[in-house]
């Protein structure tokens, strides 16, 4: 309200602001102060990174594939590096993004199967408790604008039930048949939901490894992050099992042909 | 926990990258209220950018026997804001040993949205069901928790599309009625259902980030007669008891390209 009769009906100037209206005034809110608050960052970017991850449901479970590497960068840092990882005797866990992350990420895992296996009430968590429990952690980081900078994917099977969903660093999840986060979301997905998409109760599970073979190595070949080691886990009714790391097999017997950069032959 | 942007230097050429809380899913809503039901609908489709996440994600869900919500825009927001209503009609019902009624939820669901103005949830509701005294209705929200009760809504990514739509065929803006036979202020459910089908099959062909399939949650007042559902195709009836109201779902496929 302008108290000044000579200001009314002139143009005015909302950039002068007479009456202190902004900043918005706060109640104070006698939260306990942390002393170090104004010390403490905040991720605001992933550093040490794994690509993408991709999973499948088939006949008899799910299967789920991540290559060995953790970038810094464009650096290839650590090329022996697991990201794919059991949880209980029902449940796997692929992860891309940050890996210091993920590694909080299952110790906090694995502090909760320990509890859950003090209860000795003889039920355990399966595929479906573990990815709700993530989705709400995930969801509670980035309320409070510290995410855990992952996407991840969680494959099961318990009780006779095939189980495969995503969660990530804003706490979306969604479920599918076939998953991939990160550069398998745009390359390898078309693949998988070609090869799967309504077969998914009479796919094998050779079958299903060759699509993921065949859907990795199309993911070493143009994601310039990525890693031509790999493992496979399939969890099924006699439970997670994850393979040795493998070899990817690839052709660059095309470069021989190639003269000069793109259409320029020299 | 408010939302601040990052401080800027004087020398600042908007290079500071920050994380960003949100992201649009995508999908659209739509709800229709009767004289006695309600209808609400949804895609199913999830997707972010250019990529679908997932053909199946389910926006409309079941609160009471005569409540449905359903909601859109950040889906991490909008299915965690769901558990939250959820809950307080829970506790609600403990309390009080009955169910919340439908403007009692809506103005739950406003103070629930305005108690994060600062750090909003980005989710656009839409609340159908059918209210104490029998009759349809529908309230819409902003994701702030400005609200209001009315006939017909549409939100979401193709809401653009939509709602111009239900204006004329549902409101009857822009014709003239035959004289003598005024427009009426209530469509029944035989007309409504198609509306809601060819809506969504229009957005969908359309807007790439509507499609894969609909579902559409119907609830009848008690004692209203079933109006044809009966013979619908891809229906199943949610109905927890008897002499109540009723509750349907129907699915359908759409587009998935």
């Amino acid at each position: 309200m302008d108290h000044f009769p000579l200001n009314w009906g002139r143009p005015r100037n909302d950039a002068i602001d007479s009456y202190a209206t902004f900043p918005i005034q706060q109640r104070p809110t006698h939260v306990p102060k942390d002393v170090f608050a104004a010390g403490i960052q905040h991720t605001q970017q992933p550093i040490v990174t794994g690509t993408s991850v991709l999973a499948i449901k088939f006949k008899d479970g799910v299967m789920m594939a991540a290559d060995n590497l953790a970038s810094y960068g464009s650096l290839a840092r650590f090329r022996d590096i697991q990201r794919l990882v059991p949880v209980g005797e029902h449940t796997v866990l692929g992860a891309g993004g940050d890996m210091s992350d993920f590694q909080y990420i299952q110790g906090i895992l694995d502090d909760l199967m320990i509890d859950e296996f003090a209860a000795g009430d003889g039920n355990t968590l399966g595929p479906a408790e573990v990815h709700n429990y993530l989705s709400e952690l995930m969801y509670a980081r980035r309320s409070k604008m510290n995410p855990l900078w992952n996407s991840l994917l969680v494959g099961g099977f318990k009780d006779g039930k095939r189980f495969l969903a995503y969660v990530d660093l804003l706490g979306t999840t969604y479920s599918a048949s076939t998953l991939a986060t990160g550069y398998g979301a745009h390359i390898a997905q078309p693949l998988l939901r070609s090869a799967v998409e309504g077969k998914e109760d009479t796919l094998t599970e050779d079958e299903a490894r060759k699509i993921i073979e065949q859907s990795m190595t199309v993911l070493f070949y143009r994601d310039a992050r990525s890693l031509d080691k790999y493992q496979i886990a399939t969890v099924t009714a006699k439970g997670v099992h994850i393979s040795d790391s493998r070899k990817l097999e690839t052709s660059w017997s095309f470069a021989e042909g190639i003269r000069g950069y793109g259409a320029q032959t020299q | 926990m408010a939302f601040v942007l990052p401080p800027r230097s004087a020398h600042a050429v908007g290079q500071q990258q920050q994380f960003n809380p949100y992201a649009e899913n995508g999908g659209t809503i739509l709800a229709i209220a009767g004289a006695n039901f309600s209808v609400i609908a949804g895609d199913t489709r999830q997707s972010e950018g250019y990529n679908v996440q997932t053909r199946y994600a389910p926006k409309v869900f079941r609160l009471t026997d005569k409540a449905v919500l359903a909601t859109n825009g950040f889906s991490a927001d909008g299915n965690m804001f769901v558990k939250k209503v959820r809950q307080r009609l829970e506790w609600y019902r403990h309390a009080h040993a009955k169910d919340m009624s439908l403007p009692a939820i809506a103005r739950l669901i406003q103070s629930m949205l305005y108690q994060r103005r600062f750090f909003p949830y980005y989710v656009y509701n839409i609340l159908g069901g059918i209210e104490d005294d029998g009759s349809g209705t529908v309230y819409s929200f902003d994701p702030v928790g400005s609200y209001e009760r009315e006939t017909c809504r549409a939100a979401g990514a193709a809401s653009s599309l939509v709602q111009p739509f239900l204006d004329n065929q549902i409101y009857f803006k822009n014709q003239s009625s035959a004289p003598g036979s005024p427009h009426p202020t209530h469509l029944p459910l035989s007309r409504v259902l198609p509306l809601v089908i060819d809506s969504f099959t229009s957005a969908t062909e359309r807007h790439i980030e509507v499609g894969d399939g609909l579902e559409i949650y119907v609830v009848l007042a008690k004692g209203s007669p079933l109006q044809g559902l009966e013979t619908v195709h891809g229906i199943t009836e949610l109905t927890s008891g008897p002499n109540g109201e009723r509750m349907f779902v129907i699915r359908r496929n759409l587009k998935r390209d």
